[in-house]
C-alpha cells in the first residue's frame, strides 16, 4: 500500500519519462538541463573530498581493467593467426604457443575480472556513504529553516528531494561515474588497438561514426518531440483520472459518468498518438545503429579480406578488428547516455543545494535567558506587535495584549482573522516585524526557541501522530512517561475509554496517516499529550473542533481542572465553549477589535454580540 | 498476467506481423557470421578477392534486410503495445466510473489512480521489451545454437558448460540480491515515512521541542537504508565482471579446443571465427532472458491489480424495466423499515430506521461522530443498497429506477467538498449542464457565494484550481451548496454543509433557502444544534439507531440523548428562549 502511495504522490517534476523503458531510453527522452552545470558540479565534488582516495582508487582500477580486457580480442587474434599459419603450413601447429597465449589470456581476464570488481565494490561503498551525509545534512537544515519555507511548498516538492533526487545522484555515482571512465578508456583503447592493426580499415570503421552520430542525433530529435507530447498527453490523462476518481462521489451524484468517461477518451486518444509515435522512434535508433555497424562490419569483412589475400594484416587481427569494432558502438551510446544522466543528477543536486542554501531562522542568542519551567509564571505581554507573513499583506499592526498568570484567555474571530497567527507568534515559529512579546517580562527572542516551547502545551486543529503505539504518542512529549502517567492523562482527556476497546489498546499501532482511529479520536490524543507535558502555559486550538458536542463538555470538564492554574489561550468557533474566559479577545481582519469577558462584550452591543447571537438567529 | 492478455484480440493480425517481421531479422543476423565464415574460409585463406566482394555484397543486402525487418518490427509493436494500453486504460476507466461507493472504497482512491496510470504504464513497457526482445532473444538463441551446431558439432559442448555456470551465477546473485532489494524498498519507504511525518508535524515537533529526537529516528532510518543499500550494491557489483569473464573463457576455451579440432582437419578457421560469434549472441540472449525474468514480476503485480478492478462487477445495477409508476408526487422520502450494514461488517451501521419527508419541509439529521448520519443520506442517491427494508422516492422503490433517473432528482452538497479544476461558473454549473447565466447567478446569490465572487479577480470565469486549493473552506462549501441548487432537484440533501461557515452566513443561508426549497425536500445532517432548531422533523441518531423523531420542542421533552446535545452546545438561557 505504502509503495502505491509513493507512487501517486509522485507527479515529481523531474521523473524521467515513465514510457521511457526503451533501450536507448535516455537517449530520446528530454533531459532537464542544469542551471549551473560548473558551480554544482564543484560542489558535489567537495562532498567526495573525504572519501578522495578511495575514489581515486576506482578510477584507477576501472582503467586498468578496462586496459586488459581490451588487449584480449588482440592476443586472442594472436592465436587465430598462429592457426591459420598451421593451416598454411599444412597442417603443423604450435601448440605450445597457442597453450602460452591461453594462459596468458587467462591471467588477463582474471584479473580484469578483480579490478572490475572491486572498483564497483568501492563505488557502492562510497556513493551511498555520500549520500548518507547529505541526507543527513538535509535534514539537519530542514530542521533549521522557520516554518515560513515550510508554508510555501508541499512535502511531496520536499520527499521528492530527499528521496528520489538523492537516489538518482547515488545512481550515478554508483553507476555511471564508472561507466564513463570505463567508456572512455574503452574508446580510446579500441581505437589505438584499431590503427596497430589497419589504419585503413580503421578509416573505414571510422567514417560509418558520424553517420551514426548524425542518425541518432535526427532521430532522437524527432522522438523527444514526440516524447515530450507524450508526457503531455500522460499528465492530461493523469489529472484528469485524479480529479474524477477524487470526485468519485460527486460524479455519481450529479451523472456525469458518461460525460467524464467520453472525456477520458478524448485524452487517451491523444496519448495513444503521441504514445506509438514515440515508441516508435525510440524504438529504431537501436536498428539503425545496427544497419550502421553492420554496413561498417560488411566493409572490413571486405577490405580486411583483400588485405589478408595481400598478406598485408594477419587472419587473427581481422577477427581481432571485428571484435572491437562490435564493441565501438556500445561505449558510444552509453557514453552519450551517461553525459544525459549527468545532467539529470547535476539538476537533482541544484534542487538539494537550493534546500541548503535557503536563509535560517536567526540562531539563539548567545547569552540566551533560560526560563525555568517550574518557576514559570506565565504572564504573557504582547507590546506593539506587529506581523505579516507576505511582505505586502499587513495582517497585525500594533497589537497589545496582557494576560496576567492564570488567566484563561479566549481568541474568537471569524476565519482569517489571524488568530492561529497569535499562536504561532508566541512560540516564535515567525519573527516579528515590530514590538515584542515577553513572557514573565523576558523577550522571547531572548528566551532559546527550545526553552521557549517547553513552556507551553499545545493542542492543534491539525492532529499529528506518528507511525507508533498509542502510547509513545501521547508519551511523545515526555520522551520517558511511565506509563500510569500516561493512563492519567488519557483518562483526563477522556480518552481512556476508546483507547482500551481498541483491539491492543494503549500497545495499539497507529498507521501512517493513523486512519485507524476517528479524526475526533485523534484530537482526544493529542489533548492527552498536552495534558501529559503539564506546562505553564497551554494553548487550545480548535482542539475539540472535530469531537461531538457532548464528548467535548466531559472533556472540558477535565480540562478545567487542568486549566486552573495556568495560563492558558483558547481558540474557538462555538462561542459557547469559552464564556466563562477570563478574557475574550475578538479578532477581525488582523487586529483585536474588542476585549473584555463575556459580560463586558455582550453589553458592549458590538461585533461579538452580533456574532454570538448569530449562533441562534434563525 | 494471461487474463490481460486476452484483450489482444484485436491486434492478433498485428502481433503475429510484429513476430514474423522479428524471426526474419533474427534469421537475417544470425547469416551474418556465417556469411563472413565463407569469406574467411573461401575468399582469405584461398586468396580469391571477387569471392569476397560478392560475399559481401550478400552480406550487406542480408544486413539491410534486417534492418528493414528490425524497423518494420518496432512500428507494428509500438502501434500494438500504446493500443494495447489505450484500449485497457478505457476499459478500466469506464469500468472505475461505474463502480458504486463500495467498490470504490474497496480498493480505495489513491490505489485506483495508480491501476489507471501507473500500472497500466508498467504493463505498456512490459509489452514493449516483450515484443521487442522476448521474443527475439529466444529466437536469436535457439537459431544462434543450430547456427552454432552447423558449424561444428563437438565445440557446442563448450556452452553445454559455460551457459549452465552462467545461469548458476545469475541464479545465485540474483537469489541473494532480491531479498536485500525488498528490504531496501521497506526502509527507503521508512526514510520517507519519517521525514514525511516531520513535514507533516513540524509546529507539534517544534513546540514540543523534540527536534533532537527525530533527528536520531532520521538518522537511523537514514543508517538502516545505507547499510543495506551498501550491501545490495556490493553483491550486484560482481554482476557485470563475472559475465564478462565467464563470456570471455568462453571464447578462450572455444579457440583452444577449436584449434585442435582444426588441427585434426574437422573443421575450418572460419567456422571458429563464426561459431565465437555464435556463442557470444547465444549467452547474450540469455542474460537478456534473466534479466526480462526479473521485469516480470513487476509487471505480474500491476497486471494483477488491474485484474482486480476488471473483474470487480458494479454490484448496483438499474433494474432491467424501469417502473414508470409514480403517485405524482414530489419531493417525497421515504425510508421503510431501513438496515444497512457494510458488507463483512458484523454490526449494522444503520438499523431498522423509517421516516418520511414533506415537500417543502425541513428534515434535520443529528447525532454524534459515527452514529451513521452520513451513511443514512448516501442510501438515497443509491450509493449503496440497503440491506434490508426499502426507500422509496416519490412512491416508487429506488431499486426500481435507472440510478440516472434518481439522481437527476437529488442535490448532494457532501462534507467534504470536492470541486473540479476549472472557472466558478463551470463548477456551479457542473450540477446542471445547460443552465443560463442568470440561473448560475441566482444559485450563487442564494449560497451566499455572490460577494466573495465578485471580489475575485475575474468573478465567476476565476479559474479554480484543482482540489479547490486558491479558495478558503467556506467559500468552497458555497461554492458546493450553489451546485446543488442550480440543479434545482426535488430533493436537497446537505451532508454537514454548512460547517465551516461562520454563523452569521450559516443563518442567512438558510434563511434563503427556505425560500428556495418550497416544494422540495430538504435533508440536513448537522452536528450544531443552532442549525437544526428550526427544522420541521429532527431525527436523533445514535450507534445507528433512531433514538428520536420530532420538532425541537417535542424531542426536549422526549428524547434525553438529544437533551444532551443540546445542553452541550446551548447555555440555559439559550435553551430557554427557544421554548
Amino acid at each position: 500500500m505504502s509503495d502505491e502511495k509513493r507512487q501517486t504522490m509522485g507527479t515529481d517534476r523531474h521523473k524521467r519519462g515513465p514510457m521511457g523503458g526503451g533501450p536507448a531510453g535516455a537517449l530520446s527522452v528530454p533531459t532537464e538541463k542544469a542551471k549551473d552545470f560548473k558551480g554544482t558540479l564543484k560542489r558535489i565534488v567537495r562532498y567526495f573530498a573525504p572519501q578522495k582516495w578511495k575514489f581515486m582508487a576506482a578510477g584507477l582500477l576501472a582503467i586498468v581493467s578496462t586496459v586488459f580486457s581490451i588487449f584480449g580480442p588482440k592476443i586472442l587474434g594472436m592465436a587465430t593467426t598462429k592457426l591459420a599459419e598451421g593451416i598454411m603450413a599444412d597442417y603443423v601447429f604450435d601448440f605450445g604457443y597457442i597453450g602460452r597465449i591461453m594462459i596468458i589470456m587467462i591471467l588477463l581476464y582474471a584479473f580484469s575480472f578483480l579490478c572490475g570488481y572491486i572498483m564497483s565494490y568501492i563505488m557502492a561503498g562510497v556513493s551511498q556513504k555520500t549520500v548518507f551525509a547529505m541526507r543527513n545534512e538535509v535534514k539537519e537544515k530542514l530542521d533549521r529553516l522557520p516554518l515560513k519555507y515550510f508554508d510555501g511548498r508541499t512535502h511531496g516538492e520536499i520527499l521528492s528531494r530527499v528521496t528520489n533526487d538523492m537516489d538518482t545522484i547515488a545512481n550515478t555515482l554508483q553507476q555511471s561515474l564508472s561507466q564513463l571512465i570505463m567508456s572512455v578508456v574503452t574508446l580510446a583503447g579500441i581505437l589505438i588497438m584499431m590503427l596497430s592493426i589497419s589504419p585503413l580499415m580503421t578509416l573505414i570503421a571510422l567514417v560509418t561514426l558520424p553517420l551514426s552520430a548524425i542518425l541518432t542525433v535526427l532521430i532522437a530529435r524527432k522522438s523527444q518531440l514526440y516524447f515530450s507530447k507524450q508526457q503531455k498527453a500522460l499528465g492530461k490523462v493523469n489529472g484528469h483520472v485524479e480529479e474524477m476518481l477524487t470526485g468519485h462521489k460527486i460524479v455519481k451524484a450529479f451523472g456525469h459518468e458518461k460525460k467524464s468517461i467520453a472525456e477520458f477518451k478524448e485524452l487517451n486518444e491523444e496519448l495513444y498518438g503521441a504514445g506509438w509515435k514515440a515508441q516508435f522512434l525510440s524504438g529504431i535508433i537501436m536498428p539503425a545503429l545496427s544497419l550502421i555497424s553492420n554496413i561498417g562490419y560488411v566493409l572490413v569483412c571486405v577490405a580486411g579480406g583483400i588485405l589478408v589475400v595481400r598478406r598485408a594484416v594477419d587472419l587473427g587481427d581481422i577477427q581481432a578488428f571485428i571484435q572491437y569494432m562490435r564493441q565501438f558502438t556500445h561505449p558510444i551510446i552509453q557514453t552519450a547516455n551517461i553525459a544525459n544522466i549527468i545532467q539529470a543528477t547535476i539538476a537533482g543536486a541544484e534542487r538539494i543545494f537550493e534546500i541548503l542554501d535557503e536563509e535560517e531562522q536567526s540562531p539563539d542568542d548567545n547569552d540566551a535567558r533560560i526560563l525555568v519551567r517550574e518557576d514559570a509564571k506565565g504572564e504573557v505581554c504582547f507590546e506593539d506587535v506587529s506581523f505579516r507573513y507576505e511582505d505586502n499583506i499587513p495582517l497585525i499592526d500594533n497589537m497589545n495584549i496582557h494576560v496576567k498568570p492564570g488567566q484563561m484567555v479566549a481568541i474568537v474571530g471569524p476565519t482569517g482573522a489571524g488568530k492561529t497567527t497569535l499562536v504561532n507568534l508566541m512560540l516564535r515559529f515567525y519573527e516579528l516585524r515590530g514590538g515584542r512579546i515577553t513572557i514573565d517580562g523576558i523577550d522571547i527572542a531572548k528566551i532559546e526557541r527550545g526553552n521557549l516551547r517547553g513552556l507551553f502545551g499545545m493542542v492543534l486543529q491539525d492532529t499529528w501522530l506518528y507511525k507508533g503505539t498509542i502510547m509513545e504518542n501521547i508519551g511523545y512529549s515526555l520522551g520517558d512517561a511511565e506509563p500510569e502517567k500516561i493512563v492519567e492523562a488519557a483518562k483526563a482527556a477522556y480518552a481512556d475509554h476508546f483507547i482500551r476497546s481498541l483491539p491492543e489498546g494503549y500497545d495499539t499501532i497507529l498507521n501512517e496517516e493513523a486512519s485507524n482511529i476517528s479524526q475526533g479520536q485523534r484530537q482526544l490524543l493529542t489533548i492527552a499529550r498536552a495534558i501529559l507535558a503539564d506546562p505553564p502555559i497551554m494553548i487550545l486550538d480548535e482542539a475539540t473542533s472535530s469531537v461531538d458536542t457532548r464528548t467535548e463538555l466531559l472533556i472540558q470538564k477535565g480540562m478545567g481542572e487542568l486549566m486552573k492554574e495556568r495560563t492558558s489561550f483558547v481558540i474557538a468557533h462555538r462561542l459557547s465553549t469559552i464564556k466563562n474566559a477570563d478574557l475574550i479577545l475578538v479578532m477581525k481582519d488582523g487586529s483585536v477589535i474588542e476585549q473584555g469577558t463575556h459580560e463586558e462584550l455582550i453589553n458592549k452591543k458590538g461585533f461579538y454580540e452580533d456574532l454570538y447571537y448569530s449562533q441562534f438567529a434563525v | 498476467m494471461l487474463k490481460l492478455f486476452k484483450n489482444f484480440k484485436p491486434f492478433a493480425f498485428t502481433v503475429a506481423l510484429v513476430l514474423l517481421f522479428i524471426f526474419l531479422q533474427a534469421m537475417t543476423e544470425l547469416s551474418l557470421p556465417t556469411l563472413m565464415a565463407e569469406i574467411v574460409d573461401n575468399g582469405m585463406m584461398k586468396g580469391d578477392t571477387d569471392y569476397i566482394l560478392r560475399y559481401g555484397a550478400i552480406m550487406l543486402v542480408v544486413a539491410l534486410v534486417s534492418s528493414f525487418c528490425s524497423i518494420i518490427g518496432a512500428y507494428y509493436s509500438s502501434k500494438v503495445a500504446a493500443g494495447f494500453c489505450r484500449n485497457l486504460r478505457n476499459k478500466v476507466f469506464a469500468r472505475i466510473e461505474n463502480y458504486s461507493l463500495h467498490e470504490f472504497d474497496k480498493l480505495g482512491t489513491a490505489s485506483l489512480i495508480t491501476r489507471t496510470t501507473n500500472d497500466i504504464i508498467q504493463i505498456q513497457n512490459m509489452i514493449i521489451i516483450m515484443l521487442r526482445f522476448m521474443v527475439f532473444s529466444p529466437i536469436m538463441c535457439i537459431g544462434g545454437v543450430i547456427m552454432a551446431i552447423s558449424r561444428d558439432k563437438e565445440l557446442t559442448l563448450i556452452l553445454l558448460v559455460s551457459i549452465p555456470i552462467m545461469l548458476a551465477v545469475m541464479g545465485f546473485i540474483a537469489h541473494t540480491v532480491m531479498p536485500l532489494f525488498k528490504a531496501m524498498q521497506k526502509k527507503l519507504d521508512r526514510l520517507s515515512m519519517v521525514l514525511r511525518e516531520n513535514l507533516t508535524g513540524i509546529r507539534v515537533i517544534r513546540a514540543f521541542n523534540k527536534l533532537d529526537y527525530e533527528r536520531e529516528r532520521f538518522l537511523s532510518a537514514n543508517k538502516d537504508l545505507t547499510d543495506t543499500a551498501i550491501k545490495v550494491n556490493r553483491t550486484m557489483a560482481v554482476m557485470q565482471p563475472v559475465t564478462m569473464l565467464i563470456m570471455n573463457l568462453t571464447s578462450i576455451a572455444i579457440i583452444w579446443f577449436g584449434g585442435f579440432r582444426i588441427s585434426q582437419q574437422e573443421m575450418q578457421i572460419g567456422d571458429m571465427m563464426a561459431f565465437i560469434q555464435y556463442a557470444m549472441l547465444i549467452m547474450f540472449s540469455f542474460i537478456m532472458v534473466a534479466v526480462m525474468f526479473v521485469m516480470i514480476p513487476r509487471a505480474q503485480a500491476s497486471a494483477e491489480r488491474i485484474n482486480e478492478v476488471l473483474e470487480m462487477t458494479p454490484e448496483i445495477i438499474d433494474p432491467a424495466e424501469e417502473s414508470n409508476i409514480t403517485d405524482g408526487t414530489r419531493g417525497r422520502v421515504e425510508f421503510e423499515n431501513v438496515t444497512f450494514r457494510y458488507p463483512g461488517a458484523e454490526e449494522p451501521v444503520i438499523y431498522n430506521i423509517s421516516f418520511k419527508t414533506e415537500p417543502g419541509k425541513t428534515t434535520a439529521i443529528i447525532g454524534g461522530t459515527g452514529s451513521g448520519k452520513s451513511t443514512l443520506i448516501h442510501l438515497i442517491p443509491r450509493f449503496y443498497d440497503v440491506s434490508d427494508g426499502r426507500i422509496l422516492v416519490n412512491g416508487i422503490d429506488i431499486s426500481m429506477i435507472s440510478q440516472e433517473e434518481l439522481r437527476k432528482k437529488i442535490g448532494l452538497v457532501p462534507q467534504s467538498v470536492l470541486l473540479f479544476s476549472g472557472t466558478v461558473a463551470e463548477n456551479i454549473r457542473y450540477g446542471k449542464q445547460d443552465a443560463t447565466d442568470e440561473e448560475v447567478i441566482h444559485a450563487a446569490e442564494v449560497a451566499q457565494a455572490s460577494d466573495f465572487i465578485a471580489e475575485m479577480p475575474t468573478g465567476f470565469e476565476t479559474e479554480i484550481a484543482q482540489g479547490g486549493t486558491n479558495l478558503s473552506g467556506g467559500q468552497k462549501q458555497r461554492i458546493s451548496i450553489a451546485r446543488a441548487l442550480v440543479r434545482k432537484p426535488e430533493i436537497y440533501i446537505f451532508d454537514d454543509s454548512f460547517s465551516a461557515l461562520d454563523f452569521k452566513t450559516d443563518s442567512l443561508l438558510r434563511k434563503k433557502l427556505k425560500q428556495e426549497t418550497k416544494d422540495d425536500a430538504v435533508i440536513i445532517v448537522a452536528q450544531r444544534v443552532s442549525t437544526v432548531l428550526d427544522a420541521d422533523c429532527i431525527l436523533v441518531l445514535e450507534e445507528g439507531r433512531l433514538a428520536g423523531k420530532g420538532s425541537h420542542k417535542e424531542l426536549m421533552n422526549s428524547c434525553e440523548i438529544y437533551r444532551e446535545i443540546v445542553a452541550s452546545q446551548l447555555s440555559e438561557e439559550e435553551i430557554r428562549k427557544y421554548e
